[in-house]
């Protein structure tokens, strides 16, 4: 388990981290989400021990990384912000720096590396300098040593930046595959990677916790939880049926097609039966008609922007 | 093998998977050559010693101890590896200790390299060989504290061209510390006491002896002591300076 217990961490006048609670158990894939600057990177690097707190502290397992910092680290496997590595090595030879960093020599090192190796698929790169590797494969070299020491703890600070969307598909099999029986702790600026592989999502902004929950009760947040969205095959006037419907809110035209319409709903109303009877007994032109589960997006949008507004 | 060990290995590597330590160690003893036989007039002395040779090394260390020394923390912090170094498991400690060693060790092959020279005098004379082997020692000892300054100096800035130029400054500073120019320039009112204690922090003071083979135990000391002061001091930036 990681507890978080009151953590701030200040730059000078700047407070980066103001006060952070929040635990993670075994099991969790916690999504760590908020705007550039909102503190996601310098949690990390407190949790992960390269920066000491100012106040507060961070426990891996009962191990405080202040305290019994070495204890602590050899628990967590942890991938920095654009994935650094010693770009004059091959990346066997990186590998085996960091396994034998990580206590391990002659035949389990050897073991545990081609393990790595395997399982993020490196092996058409074992013996190329990480310098001449491209942005994909060097990220990958950088999991690969998180991973190497099978740790309980796992921080990845945006671990799919800069993939295309095959290498993305693979790495969040990868982290999903992994999470298990780990703890998992991402940052990431890609809310359907929340969705994708999240357990939980915490969103922070200025340093502090605006919103925690499932990724399924922040969507449930948004203001197109519910919404229905339809598209017409002609012009239709589909306000005038819905004016004075029960449980139904404003209609947003779509800004691209001039078919499409957004019928949100009232706070914690379901419209879908009420709009899919209108419309079969006016007889609409549908050609599409779906119900959205809410967007990650707009829910990370309005909270971020109201405690930015609020500052 | 411990972390210290591994580290160790790893960054000594580092500098032979590069042109670095080639191009350092051909470019030390070239000039070593040049400084000992052209300028030091090795030949003209027809002395049976390597005091020309070694006369020179402070200034020679001056210029090629901080090219080696620049990038020891600078280029960890701007590659960002630094990140990844010091949330493995491993003390800072070791890791200061580590790179600071495989530094020390690549001028010492240089240095042991220039073996020919011994040769040389060993062929053309009968040297004192226990005061020859004594001055390699001081010498090693001497660059392992151009060394320690440019780890620290390294470990200020992210810019290593920064790192270097500190280091050259600072190394410029102890070499010429216990020269008679500056000794001199101490007003008549200050106490004989604080221009020795002041001098007693030059480099020259102390190689100049160790070079005539005299191997006192407060010239090792000296040494030793400086390096270790500033390992710690680099400790003590690296963990100020390594949130920026």
């Amino acid at each position: 388990m990681i507890a978080v217990e009151n953590l701030t961490k200040k730059f000078e006048q700047f407070t980066a981290v103001d006060d952070l609670s929040f635990s993670v158990q075994e099991g969790e894939v916690l999504g760590f989400l908020g705007p550039n600057g909102a503190g996601k990177s310098t949690t990390m690097k407190v949790i992960t021990g390269f920066l000491a707190p100012t106040a507060g502290t961070v426990t891996i397992d009962g191990h405080d990384i202040s305290k019994e910092p070495i204890a602590a680290k050899s628990l967590i496997g942890y991938l920095p912000e654009g994935a650094p590595s010693y770009g004059d090595m091959t990346t066997l030879e990186f590998l085996n720096f960091i396994a034998s960093v990580r206590g391990f020599s002659g035949a389990e090192l050897k073991e545990r590396v081609e393990r790595v190796i395997n399982e993020v698929d490196l092996g058409s790169v074992c013996h190329q300098t990480i310098d001449t590797l491209s942005k994909g494969f060097k990220r990958r070299v950088g999991l690969a040593q998180a991973i190497m020491h099978d740790p309980k703890v796992l921080i990845l600070d945006e671990p799919t930046d800069g993939l295309d969307p095959n290498q993305k598909h693979h790495v969040r099999k990868l982290i999903k595959n992994l999470a298990r029986d780990k703890i998992v702790i991402i940052s990431t600026h890609i809310l359907e990677e929340v969705t994708a592989v999240c357990t939980r999502a915490i969103i922070i902004s200025q340093g502090r916790i605006v919103a925690d929950g499932t990724p399924a009760e922040l969507e449930s947040r948004s203001r197109y939880h519910h919404a229905v969205s339809v598209r017409l095959n002609s012009a239709y006037d589909i306000a005038a049926d819905l004016n004075g419907v029960q449980g139904i809110g404003p209609i947003e035209k779509s800004d691209t097609d001039p078919l499409a319409f957004t019928i949100l709903a009232q706070q914690g109303e379901t419209i879908y039966a009420k709009i899919s009877e209108i419309a079969q007994s006016k007889q609409w032109p549908v050609s599409e008609f779906h119900v959205q589960r809410g967007q990650l997006e707009d829910v990370f949008r309005t909270i971020t922007q109201r405690t930015e507004e609020a500052a | 093998m411990g972390n210290l060990g591994i580290i160790f290995k790893r960054e000594l590597f580092a500098y032979f998977s590069t042109p670095l330590a080639y191009i350092f160690v051909v470019i030390f003893l070239i000039t070593n050559g040049i400084f000992t036989f052209d300028m030091g007039g090795f030949y003209m002395r027809a002395q049976a010693d390597l005091l020309p040779f070694f006369s020179f090394h402070p200034w020679l260390y001056l210029f090629m101890v901080p090219a080696i020394a620049m990038t020891l923390w600078a280029d960890e912090r701007k590659t960002g590896t630094i990140e990844l170094l010091l949330t493995l498991p491993v003390r800072l400690a070791d890791a200061v200790l580590g790179k600071f060693l495989a530094a020390w060790v690549l001028t010492g092959i240089a240095l042991a390299l220039t073996f020919p020279i011994w040769i040389t005098v060993n062929y053309l004379g009968d040297p004192d060989n226990g005061v020859i082997f004594a001055a390699y020692i001081g010498s090693w000892l001497m660059s392992g504290g151009f060394l320690a300054i440019g780890s620290c100096m390294s470990a200020c800035t992210r810019n290593s061209v920064i790192a270097f130029i500190l280091t050259v400054a600072i190394c410029f500073l102890f070499v010429i510390i216990g020269s008679p120019i500056l000794l001199n320039a101490f007003p008549d009112w200050v106490p004989q006491g604080v221009v020795d204690a002041f001098s007693a922090l030059g480099f020259l003071t102390h190689f100049d002896s160790i070079s005539k083979g005299v191997l006192d135990i407060r010239d090792l000391l000296f040494f030793t002591v400086f390096i270790a002061a500033w390992l710690l001091a680099s400790a003590i930036v690296i963990e100020m300076k390594k949130a920026n």
